[in-house]
């Protein structure tokens, strides 16, 4: 032998399968991030400089010139108040769509797992087959019933669609999860007095955080980058900002306005990605604190 | 008038039949444990019995009352459950008065019977706790205190001990004894599959196997007079040591046969009239086997001693059986030595070895 005496750790090697693990990770890191980097930085430059000098170098002059623009003046065919418009009818979408498909999936889910609802598992099969229908095989039915009814493009009319297409997921979600928790604490709550509501309200929901959150991350973010739903039913007054988006990019005259499409992209995306970081967090704390546990 | 009563109650899921009509009655003040292996149907029947399973035919009257098609609520009992089921998101206070407060108890009364059931229970203060901040039998405490705080006629415990570690359930096994004799009228239903438990609770024992009852009696007629061979092999730790063998008449009266080994049976009370010729099957507990000098059975030798402290298990065999033996504790007694058996007639129990029914 080499004449050390092994103790206390094992010294680490580094190892040519190490290294290519590594770099495989970096390299692919780099991949992703190139784009983003990309968008930054052309963002910040002017667009005779955008013009002159390669893409992923460094602006020589920042400006947020194309960020006010892309905001408050970019023009969307003929309108030319930016992409702020769009930005809050998103918003305006989003936040009911968010809530009340997440509150039907809840409700759903429970009644499906808890309640031995009769023909459970068949309804939960008829649900779970509709999402795996293209969703562009429901767009013309829909747009017939919706104007029959007289709620064609108008943003209950897009809100609803949110709902109805978040419902298989947001059902299996919860049902899943309220299946795993121990049976017991829902006959408790039963000898204790409590119906259907009562043991929603107060024993399952508050127990159902983490689910919650996840749900919310999977909504916001679907509804928030939907395109077809919101260009078919929102209606002209409540296009959501991807459509304005999409609006601004096609609509340049004169010359293509790079840093100011970038900078619109990137004001769309903020949503998703504030999501992620902020309740990502909070996604780990409600598994690590337990609450699922009884 | 009972108060508890099963009347041929059916259960089934699905297409399976869980239960065939089974019918159980429970006095009040009763303490009733239903005892059996996994499987066995014991829970199912309790849940029935609480109203958390429909009952396919059948009645179940509490209190006089018929209940059957009752909700859990509505029944007048209150449950204690295996996974202690307390509400996660509630603080203990809250986890006991929640029953109430869905019966729109008013505030001081709440606060009141939590407080006497948190006394009685020594969890007084816990209360502002949540469970995840409490120990397995703190838990088990609370969750008995949301039972009591419900003022019900009937308790009913799903194996409430058997997440808790052997010393915390000795005691809490102790507890929930006093707590019954306190109480004084309640009435207890207790399901386990504990023996250890069931005798030392129970004012009577219902052992279950298969979803069909076994035999219904005091702890002793159990442990003494099994009525069959499952419930005499399901209850006594060490085991019932059982030999197979056959009655035989003489002039004396019938004599029990195996092989070289007879013990005249004259003394024994039969249940059922033997006839001569039969396979049996002779139990008997291992405290009731002597070892001393006047051991009928010879030619045995010891292969295992287990000292237990108060007693010790000698575990002989011969080239037929393997019998356990109790002892005293304080004999000195070395594998490889040799042993002659002594039984007492009116102590065991004789089975028909077809049937395995007591004789």
């Amino acid at each position: 032998m080499n004449g050390v005496e092994p103790r206390g750790p094992r010294p680490r090697r580094v190892t040519i399968a190490r290294t290519g693990l590594y770099a495989f990770l970096v390299s692919a890191a780099l991949f992703f991030l190139l784009p983003l980097w990309i968008m930054v930085v052309t963002s910040l430059k002017p667009m005779e400089e955008i013009r002159r000098v390669n893409i992923v170098a460094l602006p020589a002059t920042v400006t947020f010139e194309a960020w006010a623009k892309a905001w408050s003046s970019a023009c969307t065919g003929l309108e030319c108040n930016g992409i702020s418009v769009g930005f809050w009818n998103s918003v305006r979408i989003l936040v009911p769509s968010v809530i009340l498909s997440i509150a039907v999936g809840a409700v759903n889910g429970y009644a499906l797992s808890l309640w031995r609802v009769r023909g459970a598992n068949l309804l939960f099969g008829i649900l779970l087959l509709g999402a795996f229908i293209p969703y562009q095989v429901f767009l013309y039915p829909l747009v017939r019933i919706f104007s029959t009814a007289g709620v064609y493009n108008s943003l209950p009319c897009i809100v609803i669609v949110h709902v109805i297409f978040g419902l298989p997921t947001m059902t299996l979600l919860f049902r899943n999860y309220y299946a795993g928790i121990p049976i017991d604490l829902f006959k408790a709550a039963r000898v204790d007095g409590g119906g259907f509501w009562t043991i929603f309200l107060r024993v399952m929901l508050p127990m159902s955080t983490p689910m919650l959150v996840v749900a919310t991350i999977l909504q916001v973010t679907g509804i928030w980058n939907d395109f077809i739903f919101g260009l078919t039913f929102a209606g002209r007054e409540n296009l959501p900002m991807t459509v304005q988006l999409n609006n601004i990019v096609h609509s340049t005259q004169a010359e293509l306005a790079y840093n100011v499409d970038m900078d619109a992209t990137m004001l769309a995306a903020l949503v998703p990605l504030v999501v992620y970081f902020v309740s990502g967090r909070w996604f780990i704390r409600g598994i690590a604190a337990g609450a699922v546990k009884g | 008038m009972a108060a508890v009563s099963v009347r041929d109650v059916s259960v089934a899921f699905e297409a399976v039949r869980v239960f065939d009509g089974l019918s159980l009655d429970i006095e009040q003040g009763e303490f009733v444990v239903l005892l059996g292996p996994s499987g066995c149907g014991k829970s199912t029947l309790l849940n029935a019995i609480a109203g958390l399973l429909d009952v396919a035919s059948g009645q179940i009257f509490i209190g006089g009352r018929n209940v059957t098609w009752e909700e859990p609520k509505d029944r007048g009992i209150a449950m204690v459950f295996q996974s202690y089921a307390l509400y996660p998101r509630m603080n203990v206070r809250e986890n006991m008065s929640f029953g109430l407060k869905m019966a729109k108890t008013s505030r001081p009364e709440i606060e009141k019977r939590v407080h006497q059931a948190a006394g009685l229970l020594q969890i007084t203060h816990l209360l502002d706790r949540r469970p995840d901040q409490l120990s397995g039998g703190q838990r088990q405490r609370v969750a008995i205190g949301r039972a009591l705080v419900r003022d019900a006629a009937v308790f009913l415990f799903d194996e409430p001990l058997s997440n808790l570690d052997a010393k915390l359930r000795n005691e809490l096994r102790v507890e929930i004894k006093r707590l019954h004799a306190r109480l004084g009228k309640a009435t207890m239903i207790y399901v386990t599959h504990d023996q250890i438990e069931a005798m030392t609770l129970a004012d009577r024992i219902v052992v279950m196997k298969e979803q069909k009852i076994q035999q219904i009696g005091s702890p002793a007629e159990i442990y003494g007079r099994p009525s069959n061979l499952f419930v005499a092999e399901f209850i006594g730790s060490p085991q019932m040591n059982f030999i197979k063998g056959k009655l035989e008449a003489n002039g004396a009266g019938l004599e029990f046969v195996s092989g070289k080994r007879r013990l005249p049976l004259s003394r024994y009370q039969f249940t059922d009239r033997p006839s001569s010729g039969q396979e049996i099957v002779l139990g008997v507990r291992p405290e009731h086997l002597e070892t001393g000098e006047g051991g009928t059975w010879p030619g045995f030798q010891i292969d295992i001693v287990e000292p237990m402290g108060a007693d010790t298990v000698i575990w002989c065999s011969d080239e037929k059986d393997t019998i356990q033996v109790r002892t005293s504790g304080n004999r000195k007694i070395t594998p490889g030595e040799r042993l002659a058996l002594g039984i007492d007639p009116t102590q065991v129990s004789l089975f028909a070895a077809e049937s395995g029914d007591r004789l």
